[in-house]
């Protein structure tokens, strides 16, 4: 092949052709932008070198929602193209791309950055500490994401998108079937972001164990906190995986290597095993601390401590144990016979119990409470009827028996977008709009939140329900047509249409928060909840150093003791405090994983060996870096915390 | 900088404390990266196509002194530690310095096993045996490649900036991730050399 061959697209069309245009535009415009307001400086100085928690949190936020509209595009080209028999909007090849694209995306670029969004701007300040353990780590996590993401998304124009599915199985990943620099694509970018990922985990482990407030022993930890923790062990077991996974799927498509394709001895059933290994696991990092962002909504509305306290940290245990022995479930039908198809049956069917029992937990943390039909709550409860329904399809699945007529229909694309929407989006979403107004100091609009939760419910219903039956009269997942003769068409009509709804929810999410930006009053003081946990004792905005004085704890929910029960939270002086400086090394060292990321996919490897180089250079010039930090002195915390409680009102 | 005396100077403040955790963290991550490896080496083990068996290629003698090698090394980054524990900054350095030889010796052995793979026909793109189990080698290989220009790195700066609680902490870290590829290694040796020669 010619050198420039490899970067044409390898199904050219209007829709690409205009996408192109539309992403350079962007860019010009945004750097136009920033030079006309004179912002570079800026941008460098608070954001891009920042290594403060809270900064690093907004930014995975904004990844997170550009994703979300990446991907969200891409679902409704794929219901808009099967709405109609025979439709020829996307031709095959082009559908792929688009489903392979829209899998990955929607996981690893939107959900992942949606929780470590969370855990970041979160987790320290519910813990009542300064930053994370690794403030530096974080935010070179952040920009390996971030570049692990960009590179991901010049795919499909650069060379063409990944078109083997998100789960990317060989041999159809291998070389001989997916022909463009498309999987490559997948394999390098994944890795990046994966490392960075992987750092996250390591950081907010040391963080939980080492960094509560005085009194905060592991069980009076918020239930947040609890979920964050087990999900960043479980990243910590589960991503290594991956890393050698995509290691040895980048070696196969590069280097000629047989470990998964059909000769030589390569194995192709050691992908999708070892991709479980760790794919399974990560759907338990994502619905976790949904879980825990629940629990919070939940009780805080109910003005109620959480029921089963206990019950609710050993059952996430339960889970994160569970999480590593399910993973064949993925595959009955790939032939490991009867009796491993059992044993991954019954231990699938095992996790419905520790689930089940929180759902329970939050049915009794509602009763007998005054519950505020707030939009946070509105989502909850659409939450608890619509995942039970998920899961109970999640258990249909698990039958190993069964699972030979489900097995690659919509039934389960129908059963896993009902437990991930309904699970994960609507607590992104719930939990955006609760904490919304801790990190920007303003509420978004109840009413235009209530419409969205209700329109997205709507158009969610419309869109999934009809995909399990088709899926029971045997559409198959991923196939770009078929005839009129199927029958399928109504039905995927109705599914089209709740993806327009869907797609009209988002639209007014976005409108909620323009609107909220210029209508909505500031004055709204620190707790506007009535909340219960730490984060909600200190200011808003929160500064920089979070707490003045590092509070006290006692209970589950310091804050409602403070608040009700006159436990005294700060108690001493201000003293001086110590803060991490800023640095630019972590963006500089994801920029030249970015142009190694690019150089590996493209096989230019003079390139990708002077990069390799920078990366080191950048490891060693760490090593030697001398950086003790800087203090806060006493004068200047008096004096922002005046300025804010004056804010307060 | 809160300084406890108390404690050895690796763990004297809070910092040192996070980053000592962190590590052992990361070395549970590195467990995981390996035991994959190791999963797939033991499924492509037998999968060699139309390539050489591990009995065919594997040599015991070069393996042999490797091992000595890289058991002498951990040995030493031991005493090294010790030293620093002592405050004794000269044997400190004498031991990094031993500890380092010792590295860069095993790694020579183990460019030259690499070839003589090769040379027998046993290339990375033979089989999924030989793919496997170059990948494990090189990745333990390429980590003490990495380590040791990391702890050419911290002895540069224990020369420089004497044994001050940053020093000490990187070079207890570095300890911990050196005993950590000599334990990766044991493995190797017994389950993959002294298993496939049976």
């Amino acid at each position: 092949m010619d050198f420039f061959d490899r970067f044409a697209v390898p199904h050219p069309s209007f829709l690409i052709y205009a996408s192109m245009v539309g992403i350079g535009l962007t860019m010009l415009a945004i750097v136009v932008g920033i030079t006309y307001f004179k912002k570079w400086g800026y941008l460098w100085r608070e954001w891009i070198t920042t290594v403060d928690h809270k900064r690093i949190g907004i930014m995975y936020l904004l990844s997170a929602l550009l994703m979300l509209f990446r991907g969200g595009v891409d679902a409704v080209m794929m219901r808009y193209q099967l709405s109609m028999p025979e439709n020829t909007f996307l031709d095959s090849q082009h559908y792929n791309e688009v489903f392979s694209t829209h899998g990955v995306v929607m996981i690893l670029f939107m959900a992942m950055p949606f929780i470590i969004f969370f855990f970041n701007y979160l987790v320290p300040l519910q813990i009542g500490a300064r930053d994370v353990a690794f403030p530096r780590l974080n935010a070179l996590s952040f920009w390996l994401f971030f570049m692990g993401m960009g590179l991901f998304n010049i795919s499909f124009i650069v060379g063409g998108s990944p078109d083997a599915g998100w789960t990317s199985y060989f041999p159809l990943a291998g070389n001989e079937f997916s022909t463009s620099v498309g999987t490559n694509y997948y394999m390098i970018a994944i890795q990046i972001a994966g490392i960075g990922t992987l750092m996250t985990g390591i950081n907010f482990i040391t963080t939980i164990l080492k960094m509560r407030a005085p009194g905060m022993k592991l069980m009076k930890m918020p239930m947040f906190t609890w979920s964050a923790f087990i999900a960043n062990v479980i990243i910590v077991f589960a991503f290594p995986v991956l890393t050698v996974l995509l290691a040895m799927g980048t070696m196969d498509r590069l280097f000629g290597t047989n470990f998964f394709t059909t000769d030589n001895g390569g194995m192709d059933m050691l992908w999708a095993n070892l991709f479980w290994v760790w794919g399974h696991p990560e759907v338990y990092i994502l619905i976790l601390p949904a879980f825990g962002l629940y629990s919070e909504i939940i009780s805080t509305f109910a003005r109620r401590n959480l029921y089963g306290y206990k019950s609710m940290v050993a059952s996430m245990v339960v889970i994160s144990l569970l999480s590593f022995f399910v993973w064949a479930h993925h595959f009955f039908t790939m032939g490991q016979g009867p009796l491993a198809n059992s044993i991954f049956s019954i231990t699938t069917m095992a996790i419905a119990v520790p689930t089940g029992v929180k759902i329970f937990n939050w049915l009794f943390t509602l009763w007998k409470g005054k519950i505020e039909f707030t939009t946070p709550m509105l989502y909850s409860m659409l939450f608890i009827p619509l995942f039970t329904l998920g899961g109970v399809t999640g258990v249909m699945l698990a039958m190993s028996a069964a699972d030979y007529q489900y097995h690659n229909t919509m039934f389960l694309v129908a059963h896993f977008h009902n437990v991930i929407i309904p699970g994960v989006v609507y607590a992104m979403l719930a939990g955006l709009t609760f904490y919304w107004p801790k990190i920007f100091g303003f509420m978004l609009n109840e009413k235009l939140g209530k419409w969205t939760a209700w329109l997205l419910s709507v158009g969610f219903v419309l869109a999934f329900i009809p995909m399990y039956i088709t899926g029971l009269d045997g559409q198959a997942r991923r196939m770009y047509t078929y005839s009129e003769s199927t029958g399928f068409s109504a039905m995927n009509m109705v599914s089209f249409i709740g993806a327009a709804i869907m797609a009209i929810a988002f639209v007014l999410l976005v409108y909620n928060i323009y609107y909220s930006i210029r209508y909505s009053p500031r004055n709204i003081g620190s707790d506007p909840w009535d909340a219960r946990s730490l984060e909600w004792a200190t200011h808003t905005p929160v500064p920089e150093y979070n707490f003045a004085i590092t509070p006290q704890v006692e209970s589950t929910q310091p804050f409602w003791d403070s608040k009700k029960n006159g436990h005294q939270l700060f108690k001493g002086d201000i003293e001086k405090i110590h803060m991490p400086n800023n640095s630019g090394l972590p963006f500089i060292m994801s920029c030249i994983f970015f142009v190694f990321g690019f150089a590996m996919i493209f096989s230019i490897w003079p390139l990708a060996i002077i990069t390799l180089i920078g990366i080191l250079g950048c490891l060693a010039y760490r090593s030697f870096e001398k950086d003790h930090g800087r203090y806060i002195s006493v004068e200047e915390i008096k004096e922002t915390e005046t300025r804010l409680r004056g804010a307060k009102k | 900088m809160k300084v406890d005396n108390s404690l050895p100077l690796e763990y004297s403040t809070e910092e040192n404390n996070l980053k000592i955790l962190g590590f052992w963290i990361f070395i549970g991550a590195e467990i995981m990266l390996f035991a994959t490896l190791f999963t797939a080496y033991f499924t492509l083990e037998n999968r060699t196509g139309n390539g050489p068996t591990g009995a065919d290629i594997f040599e015991i003698a070069p393996v042999l002194v490797e091992t000595i090698l890289l058991l002498a090394s951990s040995f030493t980054i031991g005493l090294a530690i010790h030293a620093m524990r002592l405050n004794k900054k000269k044997a400190t350095m004498g031991f990094f310095i031993v500890t380092l030889i010792l590295g860069a010796a095993f790694l020579g052995f183990e460019i030259y096993e690499f070839t003589h793979y090769v040379h027998v026909g046993a290339g990375l793109q033979t089989s999924a045996f030989t793919a496997a189990l170059l990948t494990t080698l090189g990745t333990h290989g390429l980590h003490v490649t990495l380590g040791f220009f990391w702890g050419l790195f911290i002895l540069i700066q224990i020369k420089k900036r004497g044994l001050t609680p940053e020093t000490a902490n990187k070079s207890f870290i570095f300890s911990l991730y050196w005993h950590f590829l000599d334990i990766i290694w044991i493995f190797i040796f017994s389950f993959i050399y002294l298993k496939g020669m049976m």
